[in-house]
């Protein structure tokens, strides 16, 4: 039996994984730089940019990721717009979109203590040696704070390699829905639930693999305090 | 001429004056030193010299064999954008109690960042960056030598004790070859016995005349090594002269009481 079905599952958890990997990367990419602009938003002197920034990231970090899904995915439906489509395409678009902006709204908060972390004194000597605003940044405070946001960069980007699950909520096909499928009958395959166990693996080889890639980025940074 | 002079620099923050008036000139060549309690005002001057904080009011001018250059004046309606700021800023070089190294950087690297990247807008830069990049390198390890650390260029800023990197940050302030190099309490944040290496290299620039301008504690240093020493206190100049004035037979009773307070 098993022997028959483990191919098979195989298979379809591969599939479900490059979702979930695809879902993993287009998140970064998004939210890493849309992450530093809702930062300097935060940080901004001119007060209502500030407040209206702050707010912003008050509603997404303090709702759950999965409502946001939820929202994003059927809301616009409810308003009479079928942006989204019925097919994978317009679930994983509105996934991205989630997802993006949820983990942008973190990640701006880990960018602003690592950049108000660098001391003023590093800007005024900076500034006193004659260089340029852009110069001190690239220069001067750039890597700094890119050493004190690694470590709470990879907690995050490890939560994300699991959180990308929660899209399973709007049927994307993920791993997880992937693995669920073989509960409720596919392939000529149901009522199984070891696949749905056995996607755990993926998920602490790809986590494990991330863990030792931060760790070598954290140490290639420990030549300066 | 002077080469420095300050007339009547005045600085709010807000509603509270720190600086109420400030007059003085300094000439090429000289060694000044501030004194005064802490919340006198010395370190707001320091910092509106080297244009950290924006005078409220007043003038400072700097003589050079260039011409005379207006840096700030009150009077003026127009406020002096980035770029000016930055020019008024090369005439001074500044060194910080907290040091303020760069710690990405080795202590060659922070001698001679500013130098490579104000080398960059040189017009024959492209053509002979090399030989420029080369003389800039070899400008810093002399200096880093002349600081009595030629043998620490490659290291961190974290491997050096608290001396040896205030050490570097003169050596850096030097790099752009200001026309005065003012100190903040450079030995404020150091051990006593890390204190001394540090004055001595205050004291070799002052024998070959660096014009410079020196906050400090150190009273018996400030005696040493000054031409001339300025008493602060409440934000204004309560006396200045030379230091056997000043510090041995000060003409104001605030400056005797202060310091009294050195066991002077």
């Amino acid at each position: 039996m098993f022997e028959q079905q483990f191919p098979i599952v195989f298979h379809s958890l591969n599939v479900g994984f490059l979702q979930t990997l695809k879902l993993f990367a287009v998140t970064l990419i998004g939210a890493l730089p849309l992450g530093l602009i809702i930062s300097f938003g935060s940080m901004s002197r001119f007060k209502p940019l500030s407040a209206l920034t702050r707010t912003f990231v008050w509603i997404i970090r303090g709702t759950p990721l999965m409502l946001q899904l939820i929202i994003i995915y059927y809301g616009p439906g409810l308003l009479g717009n079928n942006w989204w489509g019925g097919g994978e395409t317009g679930r994983f678009l509105a996934s991205a979109i989630a997802f993006v902006i949820n983990y942008a709204c973190y990640f701006s908060e880990i960018y602003r203590g690592g950049i108000q972390g660098v001391p003023q004194g590093q800007r005024e000597a900076g500034e006193v040696l004659g260089l340029t605003k852009a110069q001190i940044f690239f220069r001067v405070t750039l890597l700094q704070m890119i050493k004190r946001i690694v470590p709470p960069m990879s907690n995050e980007i490890i939560t994300l390699v699991k959180d990308t699950s929660l899209a399973r909520i709007i049927s994307l096909q993920e791993i997880i829905w992937a693995g669920q499928s073989f509960l409720k009958g596919s392939q000529g395959i149901s009522g199984i639930i070891w696949p749905l166990f056995f996607t755990g693996l993926y998920y602490l080889a790809f986590s494990g693999l991330l863990t030792i890639l931060l760790a070598r980025l954290e140490k290639k940074l420990d030549y300066f305090h | 001429m002077a080469i420095l002079e300050v007339e009547n620099l005045r600085k709010n923050f807000d509603k509270l004056e720190v600086l109420k008036g400030i007059s003085f000139s300094l000439e090429k060549g000289e060694a000044l030193s501030i004194i005064g309690s802490s919340g006198s005002g010395k370190t707001t001057l320091l910092r509106c010299m080297n244009f950290l904080e924006m005078p409220t009011s007043g003038r400072i001018t700097v003589n050079t064999d260039a011409g005379a250059h207006v840096l700030f004046d009150g009077s003026r309606a127009k406020a002096l954008t980035e770029a000016e700021i930055r020019k008024n800023r090369l005439h001074f070089g500044l060194v910080f109690q907290s040091f303020n190294l760069f710690p990405q950087y080795t202590a060659l690297e922070n001698v001679t960042l500013a130098p490579r990247l104000q080398a960059k807008t040189r017009e024959d830069y492209k053509a002979n960056s090399k030989a420029i990049l080369k003389e800039i390198n070899e400008h810093g390890l002399a200096l880093l030598a002349q600081m009595g650390l030629a043998d620490r260029a490659d290291y961190h800023p974290h491997q050096l004790s608290g001396g040896q990197q205030q050490r570097v940050a003169i050596a850096r302030a030097l790099a752009l070859e200001p026309d005065i190099l003012c100190f903040d309490e450079p030995t404020s944040a150091l051990d006593p016995e890390l204190t001394g290496e540090v004055l001595k290299v205050i004291r070799g620039l002052a024998e070959k005349k660096t014009t410079m301008i020196i906050v400090t504690h150190e009273m018996g240093f400030a005696h040493d090594v000054s031409d001339n020493v300025i008493f602060m206190d409440g934000g204004v100049i309560v006396e200045q002269g030379p230091p056997s004035q000043v510090l041995e037979n000060p003409r104001e009773e605030r400056t005797r009481q202060f310091l009294r307070g050195y066991g002077g």
